[in-house]
């Protein structure tokens, strides 16, 4: 048996490298500098990985190779996207996160012992976050490209472990946030037995853990149906799970509420990114190929997704909770994009990730100013009149509403059309029209928290805005600008992505 | 092909650049905003005269020329540039425009002197200039309805300018409201003529018009007629034009006399080529503008507040211009020729009234004027001289125009012609009998002035207007119809077909048209110089002169036929909203909400739930594509 020495195309990894190379950078900044200089440290250095391997990825965005990690990994015009989705939301959320008194200050000493309070008094706050946030990036920036089963596997628990960390480090109501690690722990581990156990079935199907070879026992027509069956739909459970698609959602409004609210932003937004890529990428690639339809298996989840996630996020009261249901309507949306399976499909879900993204972690990046005494308010019956004292917070948040609601002018409407008309195209009528429908139903909610805040009068109860930083604030205004301007003059970024979006095979 | 030209934009870019800068700049601006917005309007008015040169040194069919802007609208096959055309026909009225517009810029530095609000005023007058230019020349009907809009926004501004007192908020509503049903006759037209023909654009239009049927040419042409009617205040819409007088006395002049009201000529001047081939809508304009030059007249008639006197003759004056418009290709060029006289005279007597205004402190009622000629020689005159133009006295302007309107009227043949030829007469009389009624009221008599009134003469910014208009009053008609030129001219752009039946010989009509003046005349001095005018308007008068001091009664017919029943429905539509149409929304969001509830009991916090729902997912997952796949 001979051995062949791996050869690894570093420029077109580089944008993974240099972030994993950062977070290691981090682990050690962590343990050895001192706590005065720690968060500053850590914050530079995370914000200068995001940035560089943006930059990298900038150069490298005309290239194109099947084989930058002997066949594990692809870099194409879709990878590139998405990759660079991921980056720009995760230096949108590193500016929220950077808001250290959203985190717990000793994420191992036990909720209410003397040592949380001793660490909280002498000031000593850790900041693993950041590194942890890195290693996520990584995870995410390697789940869409990868091209063998093994590797999406590793990529997807990279980025999941650091996730269920993260979860649970809540400054305030640290229980809530410990038991909603727990629970994404828990669950998200279930699901990738499923994602696992898909892998075997397809191994066994066609004796390939890659994508190509796969492909082509799909395209040859030659292995045992059955096992390709059970492989397809324990894969996408896996997939399904992580994008918080019904009736694999039940993790995430526990999870969003739980989980610190920057957190909760950057996981909403990056980990859709990612997850979606992964999803298009295997659909578009290889089940494309089935000779049967799986569509309408995929057409009834995208269905039923979108309209639970909009009719009970109607009847939530916590801000978090309906941004979390909302997401999975989002969810639902996405997928009619995966099942419309052509270019103006493919276009439109990379243009809907990218500005359904950049509005949450902007919307999210509000509900983290919205505070009373105690921490966060996100009861909405708080929220009461919220637009008469702070015009400029409240507009920005009914922005970002009104981009989730797709209302003209912002990117959301643009985002919502294109996906729908891909999908109408393709002919998926059912699926348009319920997300038409569950549009109109959830038009509703986003519209009524606008009421809430600028026809209601303000209740006195101590709840009050922030200020915000101006790493915040740039960030929410930064999402803002760009939910705006993707509504009015969407056409620059979508011929971009037209031009680039092409799956290599 | 027509030649392109590169600076066509800068005529309306020049005033509205004057638009934004005056009110971005906001009170910053206050101290040079009126002489920045002057200075821009006569550059304007320069560009056009530099244009005017180029268009003379060019044969006449390569006269016009055209400015590609961008590209506007690219749906599909459906394109539409955002283009500029400037031909015969604009740049007489993109003179008259800017000529005008300059002249009452300089009248306003005076005339607002001492409103606080001076360059807002100003910034929409060049908002105004600038909306008027790109209403004449738009190169296609939609750019056209961008400046028709825009006209109707500045005017909208301008006559509630002093809004503050909430009858002339009301008048500037009013006036708004009823151009909007003229409006929507221009966005019918629109509408058609892309439904039928593919393209809005004139020269698209006029070549398209030969494969299109007729009915759908005389809806177009109805539809455009009803646009004229809204902007040039022609019965049945015209009752706005006397309220509209609450704005500023130079409004009046620029926009009610001179320039936007005139915008339903144009219109119909160019879009002849529909007309020339719907028979049926044009004479439909001919009715509309001989019942509007009578309808206006004799309101003129009745009315004590100078300003309204002169609205109403603006109106009638109107009428015969579209009454001319409607006469087909012999028609138009007069129609523009009365156009550009009446813009002289009849904006130098509303400068002279507002001369007139400023020295009687803003008193508006003719009976309590009287014996001004010492007071304020200037404005007598000037004012006298635009008396003698309207009257169509020899040579002064309206004498060529207006004679010119009479005899196309009779030549128009048979007992239409005889009609319209009689109406035109009468019209002209009337006309005589109502300015020489202004005149004696205003400045001949004894004095009927308020205690406290010391009439004076104005200063000279706002002189010197009044004299260059008086001027243009006694010599364009001279100069326009000397050796036809005018008519020549546009002749380009009309098909002519030369059709020559002489009802009656011009020399006749003349005399016909100067008797008339001078029997109209004639009354008017023995009614109102023989005896003692009295200083409140009388109460028991004939039942046709209160009729026509109420305007005709058309408030009241809009009121019983439109206000009325409109209200009705809109309270019908209401209470149908409200029970029927909320109550089913209502009905809907009770139960999409008892869905959400119900749903949301089955997040119930337990992981064990959570999972056992990924499994049965999962079960379910592989049941339905077992389903598909057999």
């Amino acid at each position: 048996m001979s051995f062949i020495s791996p050869t690894l195309d570093y420029t077109l990894l580089s944008p993974i490298l240099i972030l994993l190379g950062g977070a290691l950078i981090g682990v050690l900044v962590e343990a050895f500098i001192s706590k005065a200089l720690r968060s500053t440290t850590q914050l530079t250095l995370t914000i200068g990985t995001l940035v560089l391997s943006l930059a990298q990825l900038w150069k490298i965005r005309n290239e194109q190779s099947m084989s930058a990690a002997m066949g594990s990994v692809v870099i194409d015009g879709p990878a590139i996207l998405l990759q660079a989705s991921i980056l720009i939301i995760a230096i949108l959320s590193i500016l929220v996160i950077a808001d250290t008194d959203q985190f717990t200050a000793l994420a191992a000493a036990l909720p209410g012992s003397e040592e949380e309070r001793h660490s909280i008094r002498t000031g000593n706050q850790v900041t693993e976050v950041y590194p942890l946030t890195l290693f996520a990036i990584s995870g995410m920036m390697l789940f869409p490209v990868a091209t063998d089963l093994i590797t999406l596997f590793v990529a997807l628990e990279m980025l999941s472990l650091p996730l269920y960390l993260m979860a649970g480090l809540s400054r305030r109501r640290r229980l809530a946030s410990q038991e909603a690690a727990l629970k994404y722990f828990l669950l998200g581990s279930f699901s990738s037995a499923f994602f696992l156990f898909g892998m075997a079935y397809l191994y066994g199907y066609s004796a390939s853990v890659t994508l190509a070879g796969i492909r082509e026992s799909v395209v040859g027509g030659s292995g045992n149906d059955v096992l390709l069956l059970l492989g397809m739909a324990f894969l996408s459970i896996g997939l399904l799970f992580k994008v918080g698609a019904v009736p694999f959602h039940a993790w995430s409004p526990d999870v969003y509420q739980g989980a610190p609210t920057p957190i909760t932003g950057f996981m909403a937004a990056a980990t859709k990114v990612a997850a979606f890529g992964a999803m298009l990428r295997i659909y578009y690639t290889v089940f494309a190929n089935a000779e049967w339809s799986w569509s309408p298996v995929i057409s009834m989840i995208a269905i039923v997704t979108m309209l639970f996630g909009s009719f009970v996020a109607l009847a939530q009261r916590d801000v978090k909770r309906m941004l979390a249901y909302s997401s999975i309507a989002h969810a639902g949306f996405l997928l009619s994009g995966v099942i419309a399976l052509n270019k103006a499909g493919l276009d439109a879900s990379i243009f809907y990730l990218f500005a359904y993204g950049v509005a949450t972690v902007g919307a999210f990046a509000i509900v983290t100013l919205v505070r009373d005494s105690s921490g966060e308010v996100t009861d909405l019956n708080r929220w009461r009149g919220l637009g008469k004292r702070s015009p400029w917070v409240a507009s920005a948040f009914a922005g970002f509403l009104l981009a989730f609601a797709g209302i003209p002018l912002t990117s959301g409407f643009i985002g919502k059309f294109s996906i729908f008309s891909a999908a109408y195209e393709s002919g998926a009528k059912g699926v348009v029209f319920a997300g038409i429908l569950s549009s109109a139903v959830a038009a509703f909610f986003y519209i009524r928290v606008i009421v809430l805040m600028f026809f209601t009068d303000p209740i006195q109860d101590g709840t009050s805005i922030e200020i915000p930083s101006v790493l915040t604030r740039f960030s929410i205004i930064f999402s803002i600008l760009v939910t705006i301007a993707l509504g009015v003059f969407p056409a620059p970024l979508l011929s971009f992505i037209t031009t680039l979006a092409t799956f290599i095979r | 092909m027509m030649m392109n030209s590169t600076s066509i934009v800068y005529l309306i870019a020049l005033p509205l650049a004057g638009a934004v800068i005056l009110l971005l700049a906001g009170r910053r601006s206050d101290k040079w905003g009126h002489l920045l917005a002057t200075a821009l309007c006569a550059s304007s008015f320069f560009v056009g005269l530099y244009q005017l040169s180029l268009m003379f040194n060019r044969p006449s069919q390569e006269r016009p020329v055209s400015q590609k802007l961008f590209e506007w609208i690219s749906v599909g096959t459906f394109k539409i540039d955002a283009g500029l055309l400037l031909d015969q026909l604009s740049i007489c009225f993109v003179l008259l425009i800017t000529g005008v517009g300059t002249l009452i810029h300089i009248y306003s530095i005076s005339y607002m002197a001492h409103d606080p609000h001076r360059r807002r005023f100003f910034a929409f007058l060049n908002l105004f200039i600038a909306a008027m230019l790109l209403l004449v020349l738009g190169d296609s009907y939609l750019n056209l309805y961008v400046g028709w809009e825009g006209v109707g926004l500045a005017s909208y501004l301008l006559i509630g300018f002093w809004n503050e007192k909430p009858a002339y908020a009301t008048a500037s509503k009013k006036a708004f409201v009823m151009n909007r049903i003229g409006d929507m006759g221009l966005s019918f037209a629109i509408m058609i003529a892309f439904a039928t023909m593919g393209t809005v654009s004139f020269i698209g239009v006029q070549a398209a018009v030969e494969q299109t049927s007729t009915p759908v040419l005389t809806g177009i042409g109805i539809m455009l007629l009803v646009a004229a009617i809204g902007k040039s205040a022609q019965f049945p819409l015209q009752a706005w034009l006397g309220d509209a007088m609450a704005g500023p006395t130079p409004v009046s002049a620029l926009i009610h006399a001179a320039t936007m009201v005139t915008a339903g000529v144009y219109l119909i001047t160019r879009s002849n080529f529909i007309f020339d081939a719907a028979p049926t809508a044009q004479l439909l304009v001919v009715i509309v503008g001989a019942i509007t030059l009578m309808f206006g007249a004799l309101i003129g008639t009745a009315k004590d507040d100078i300003k309204k006197a002169l609205a109403a003759s603006t109106m009638s004056q109107i009428g015969y211009m579209i009454l001319c418009a409607g006469l087909g290709p012999v028609g138009y060029a007069f129609a523009i020729m009365h156009l550009l006289t009446h813009g002289f005279f009849k904006a130098g007597m509303f400068l002279g009234a507002g001369s007139v205004m400023h020295g009687m402190n803003d008193e508006v009622n003719m009976r309590k004027y009287g014996a001004l000629r010492k007071a304020m020689p200037i404005t007598f005159v000037t004012f006298g001289l635009g008396y003698l133009a309207i009257l169509g006295i020899p040579p002064f302007a309206g004498f060529y125009s207006k004679d010119m309107i009479i005899e196309t009227a009779f030549n128009a043949g048979g007992s239409k012609g005889i009609i319209l030829g009689i109406v035109t007469l009468l019209g002209a009389g009337i006309t005589a009998f109502y300015m020489t009624r202004v005149m004696i009221l205003t400045f001949t008599g004894t004095p009927r002035w308020d205690e406290k009134a010391q009439p004076h003469e104005s200063p000279w910014l706002m002189w010197l207007p009044m004299a260059v208009l008086a001027i243009g009053s006694a010599t364009s008609g001279y100069l326009l119809s000397s050796n036809d030129s005018l008519v020549k001219w546009l002749s380009p752009l009309f098909e002519s077909h030369e059709e020559h039946h002489e009802l009656l010989p011009p020399i006749i009509v003349s005399a016909l048209a100067l008797v008339m003046v001078a029997i109209g005349v004639a009354i008017a001095f023995l009614k109102y110089s023989r005896r003692e005018i009295d200083a409140v308007a009388p109460k028991n008068v004939s039942i046709f002169t209160r009729i026509a001091r109420e305007d005709l009664m058309q408030d009241r017919l809009n009121e019983a036929v439109f206000m009325r029943p409109g209200q009705e429905l809109t309270k019908t539509l209401v209470k149908t909203d409200a029970v029927i149409i909320d109550g089913a929304v209502r009905a809907v969001g009770r139960l999409t909400i008892a869905t959400g509830l119900s749903l949301r009991r089955v997040q119930n916090g337990f992981v064990r739930s959570y999972a056992a729902f990924i499994l049965m997912g999962a079960l379910a997952m592989i049941v339905a594509i077992w389903v598909v796949v057999q």
